[in-house]
């Protein structure tokens, strides 16, 4: 089967209040240019779930989000995300914080269609304190240890970028982490791959080993050729962070003014080629 | 040598929280505790496991500065995800940061001020319940304030012995925090009931110097001595193979 689609056709299949999760981490391997495609229609009151990067902080920026679930929201050579500051400094979203390993667990049990899976971690910590839906659970083994239930993460829709990946949905990943992008993808009910290319099937192997092929088809429903679609995340070894440019977004910060014109500047342009048009002029 | 900068003390007062670890991964977050981390394995500690920060654990120790860039060695793969699987087997030392500590260990880094509106949103828990409930945690606080060793922190991201110890001896087996590194002093937790105490000072620091910028009562045994100087072939390795470009003074003036 073909599937490939179009960042307005995959994005148009969103509603208000969904949850989406988003594949990466922090300003690495961001499909980005899905996020910019959500600016450009009227979606609102999204709960994303994500290894948080600028993915998240445009989204809080926009006004899009309602809730995000998050271990830490980072841009990596900038330490704090500054627009995911400004709204929850703002009390402007709510939050389903969460230790990093209880979100991949959660991930996880939703892509395993478990309700839940016991760790220790988060045990003692706020995280528990903070998110009181959060149940404990007792080993039925005669340690009878008490651990956390970490719920299922069922996300409505994700979203990850790939380096390559070929009609059928089949992606490969060329850098050196994986990230969870096959947990987001296998604990979501509709899934889309965007990708720096779209190659032939049997073209894979001549990319990488075949270890890096982390997608299988039946984990995606839709493919999206994305070229420089992480920018200005990284996206090794096709390309790396854009730091002159995340510099400029983060500097976008420090008013509603300078957002305003960065919004104008990159992100109201009428579709992603433009975007990276608009990119390559600076 | 000339005489060993505060950066270089602390960089071997880091190192040597990481004595005896073995064959653990090392996990140093930030500028100096990698230079401590790096000066162990160089030494005292050559078993060590360490990454170069991104997923490949590298056999050789690369400079944190400097113009010279050796070819890396890489001895293995360590994905985020293969890193919460050794998180949860309990092989690892991690050496975070803390915005605020308080007197039992407990560690925050999420946000200060309210939860729902806070007056500075921080990275996030992180990763820091998930280690400290299963391994070895020691902290390093290059700026030692009563705003950072504070009374009560704000939100539980690390967890300390007070927290520890109340979910009782099964759920805290694997609880420990071995040491805290400031740019004043070593501090540990070896008191009766795991309250921290002034392991030792730095040279040219005091222990009132400390105390002034401590918000809670530390535990101050009768003699505390000097952190250990750094030898001439501690030196030699921080200046010449570790850090020629000198990151670590940047990072600690003092």
């Amino acid at each position: 089967m073909d599937k490939r689609t179009s960042l307005a056709e995959a994005v148009a299949e969103l509603r208000d209040g969904m949850t989406i999760g988003i594949g990466g981490w922090g300003s690495r391997r961001k499909p980005m240019a899905v996020v910019r495609e959500i600016l450009r229609t009227s979606l609102k009151d999204l709960t994303i779930v994500s290894y948080g990067g600028p993915d998240l902080g445009i989204l809080c920026a926009a006004g899009r989000v309602k809730k995000a679930c998050f271990g830490f929201v980072s841009l990596d050579s900038i330490p704090l995300e500054p627009h995911f500051r400004a709204a929850r400094q703002a009390g402007a979203i709510e939050t389903f914080e969460l230790d990093e390993g209880m979100f991949q667990w959660g991930l996880y049990a939703a892509a395993t269609r478990l309700p839940f899976l016991p760790t220790r971690a988060g045990l003692g910590s706020d995280v528990l304190k903070l998110n009181p839906q959060l149940r404990t659970v007792r080993s039925p083994y005669d340690d009878g240890e008490e651990l956390v239930a970490m719920p299922a993460l069922e996300l409505d829709v994700a979203f990850v970028h790939m380096n390559r990946a070929d009609a059928a949905g089949n992606g490969q990943y060329l850098g050196p982490d994986p990230y969870f992008d096959d947990l987001f993808c296998m604990a979501a009910k509709r899934r889309f791959m965007t990708c720096e290319r779209v190659i032939r099937s049997d073209e894979f192997l001549k990319e990488g080993s075949v270890h890096t092929l982390l997608i299988n088809r039946s984990m995606t429903d839709g493919v999206i050729e994305t070229s420089r679609g992480a920018h200005f995340t990284e996206c090794p070894p096709d390309y790396g962070r854009d730091e002159a440019f995340q510099r400029e977004y983060a500097a976008s910060a420090k008013d509603p003014g300078a957002w305003q014109a960065f919004f104008e500047k990159y992100l109201s342009l009428e579709n992603e080629a433009a975007y990276q048009r608009a990119v390559a002029a600076r | 040598m000339s005489e060993a900068t505060r950066a270089e003390v602390c960089a071997v007062a880091i190192a040597e929280c990481f004595r005896g670890d073995g064959e653990i991964l090392v996990s140093p977050i930030g500028t100096l505790p990698q230079i401590g981390a790096k000066l162990a394995k160089l030494t005292f500690e050559p078993d060590l496991l360490m990454t170069d920060g991104v997923a490949p654990l590298l056999a050789n120790v690369l400079p944190v500065s400097g113009t010279e860039r050796p070819d890396p060695v890489v001895e293995g793969w360590l994905p985020y995800r293969k890193v919460f699987d050794q998180v949860w087997s309990g092989r690892r030392h991690v050496m975070m940061g803390a915005t605020q500590v308080d007197r039992f260990g407990n560690q925050n880094i999420a946000c200060i001020g309210d939860y729902a509106k806070p007056k500075a949103q921080l990275l996030g828990m992180r990763g820091a319940p998930g280690n400290t409930i299963n391994h070895t945690t020691s902290y390093w606080v290059p700026g030692h304030s009563d705003r950072v060793f504070v009374e009560r922190v704000d939100v539980v991201s690390g967890i300390g012995y007070d927290r520890a110890a109340a979910l009782g001896p099964v759920a805290s087996r694997f609880h420990a925090i071995r040491r805290v590194v400031s740019n004043l002093g070593v501090f540990d937790f070896a008191t009766g009931d795991h309250r921290m105490r002034l392991a030792s000072v730095h040279r040219g620091a005091s222990i009132e110097e400390i105390k002034r910028n401590t918000a809670f009562e530390l535990a101050i045994p009768a003699n505390v001595p000097e952190t250990r100087a750094p030898s001439d072939a501690e030196l030699r390795l921080l200046r010449e193979v570790i850090d020629p470009g000198g990151a670590g003074n940047a990072e600690v003036r003092a």
